[in-house]
């Protein structure tokens, strides 16, 4: 094995073209467990913790330029009013040890169907910059995800940051698990309320081959808020409302049975996560008058 | 390969380093410091918690080349400059006082993640101290010892940072300490 210490970007981008089947180490709380157990015996590791840029963060005007190696424990600690989906959902991995390490990027490169990231990316609206020797691309993080544990990477491209809308409504992350600490959700749902444009956004996790949005959930809330006036008068959310959405969310999963959960408890239990997160983002919304036109 | 860091303040240098070997394993294995314990290999447990650069991490689950220039603190080097050679850091008397050992095997990880919450918050609420701690395992004390003996030191530090505050602001010394043993 080879051990490969890039200085910088472009270094890192040389020595995965030049080793394609390398595999990237950043918090290495994926990579290190593999190799522990000897289910993964790379020729190469390229260690991307030398490399300052991917660690760094930067607010513009409607996004967030995450590096791909931004430890959770600083989202949560830095980022929570801009990413507020994501710092919620960076709270609930792993413990201290594992935040303090683990990033985004990682969280991509694994492209587990549990990973917590991905329902809040999903929800806020998020793109994933890549890059190699040939060039930078960004992928909408909704066609990041290829299938369980794949993703859209090509052998020579790494994943230099995740550009997320900066949160201009209400967010709200909640999962499923056996305990509050260290856990792999049974299922997690993300939800975002963009009221500037009068949208809604959803993420899905552990229920279905890869992370996914629930369109069609989306699309009826959308239309159901405008119809009623309710992004004006504030009003409450009608029951059948939210119970309609609960079901579409569902509609949108395709759940299995494993060790963590049967399908069937998984549907429950996303209904029963997309009531509950509408419950509070509607809440916060009208609480806080987020753009709210008549006061 | 050879990697060179820093452990409790002494430069290291270990030799014939496998590519993916973890620092807990070059610790335990290749210089001698078997404090930190390995017992998951899989960031479950937290028996084998260190300070990278001062953050805790599970050292089974960073590779020993990135730890490569930086500076590593495990147990061995709580009680540095605490007190006279051979004695206890606080946190560590703390847990002695407090009944928080029993087979011990956690303990080391739980001193490094316990004395760094004391750092950042020297006085932490029961939900601080709860969720620092929630990376690591303990099979035998039920946890309430531990808590115990992390509430100790934080009284203790309050009560013994009293006096070098002089005038009369001077908080009173807290007498919170819960009975050592039982
Ligand atoms: C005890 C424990 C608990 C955990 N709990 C959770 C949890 O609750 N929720 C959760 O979502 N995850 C959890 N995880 C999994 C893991 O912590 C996360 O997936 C984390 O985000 C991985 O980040 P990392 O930097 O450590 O990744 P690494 O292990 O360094 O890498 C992970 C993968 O991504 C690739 N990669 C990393 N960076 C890049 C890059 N810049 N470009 C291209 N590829 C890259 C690597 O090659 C590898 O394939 C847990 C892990 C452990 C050990
Ligand atoms: S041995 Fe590292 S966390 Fe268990
Ligand atoms: S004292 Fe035995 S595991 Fe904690």
């Amino acid at each position: 094995m080879e051990f490969l210490r890039p200085a910088d970007w472009t270094e890192a981008l040389a020595a995965k073209a030049a080793h394609p089947s390398a595999v990237p180490i950043a918090g290495g709380t994926d990579v290190m467990v593999e190799i522990n157990f000897g289910l993964r015996r790379p020729d190469a590791l390229i260690d991307l913790n030398r490399i300052v840029e991917l660690r760094e963060w930067e607010v513009g005007a409607d996004t967030v330029r995450l590096g791909a190696a931004v430890p959770y424990s600083r989202i949560i600690d830095e980022l929570p009013t801009e990413l507020p989906g994501l710092a919620l959902a960076a709270h609930t991995v792993g413990s201290p040890q594992i935040r303090n390490r683990g990033g985004v990027g990682g969280n991509l490169g694994a492209a587990s169907p549990a990973g917590d990231s991905h329902p809040p990316l999903l929800a806020a609206g998020a793109e994933v910059e890549v890059a190699s020797v040939r060039g930078t691309r960004r992928i909408p993080v909704e066609e990041f995800y290829t299938g369980v544990k794949r993703n859209a990477l090509a052998p020579d491209e790494l994943i230099r940051c995740v550009h997320i809308k900066r949160a201009d409504g209400p967010q709200q992350f909640s999962k499923v698990g056996t305990r509050n600490a260290m856990v792999i959700a049974v299922c997690a749902f993300g939800l975002a309320l963009h009221p500037a444009t009068r949208t809604v956004g959803t993420g899905l996790g552990s229920v279905a081959p890869t992370p996914v949005r629930a369109g069609a959930a989306e699309r009826f809330l959308e239309q159901a808020l405008d119809e009623a006036g309710l992004w004006d008068s504030g009003g409450v959310v009608p029951p059948a409302v939210a119970g309609k959405f609960a079901d579409l969310v569902v509609a949108a999963a395709n759940p299995i049975d494993d060790v963590r959960g049967t399908a069937g408890y998984r549907r429950h239990a996303l209904a029963v996560l997309a009531r509950r997160t509408l419950d509070w983002v509607w809440d916060e919304y009208r609480g806080k008058e987020w753009g709210r036109a008549c006061a | 390969m050879r990697v060179s860091f820093t452990v409790n303040g002494r430069r290291h240098e270990a030799d014939d380093v496998w590519e993916g070997e973890s620092l807990l394993f070059v610790l335990r294995e290749r210089l001698g410091l078997p404090g930190s314990k390995n017992a998951c290999e899989q960031g479950e447990c937290g028996s084998c918690t260190v300070r990278l650069d001062g953050e805790v991490v599970c050292a089974c689950l960073v590779a020993a080349g990135q730890a490569q220039g930086r500076e590593v603190r495990t147990v061995e080097g709580l009680a540095d400059g605490a007190g006279p050679p051979g004695g206890l850091a606080p946190i560590q008397q703390a847990f002695v006082d407090a009944g928080a050992v029993q087979c011990g095997f956690c303990t080391p990880g739980l001193l490094v993640t316990a004395d760094a919450l004391l750092e950042r918050q020297p006085s932490p609420s029961d939900a601080d101290i709860r969720e620092a701690l929630s990376g690591n395992l303990c099979r035998c004390t039920g946890y309430e010892k531990i808590l115990d003996a992390v509430r100790l030191a934080a009284a203790r530090s309050a009560a013994g940072a009293a006096p070098t505050a002089p005038g009369p602001e001077a908080p009173p010394a807290p007498r919170s300490e819960p009975e050592p043993g039982e």
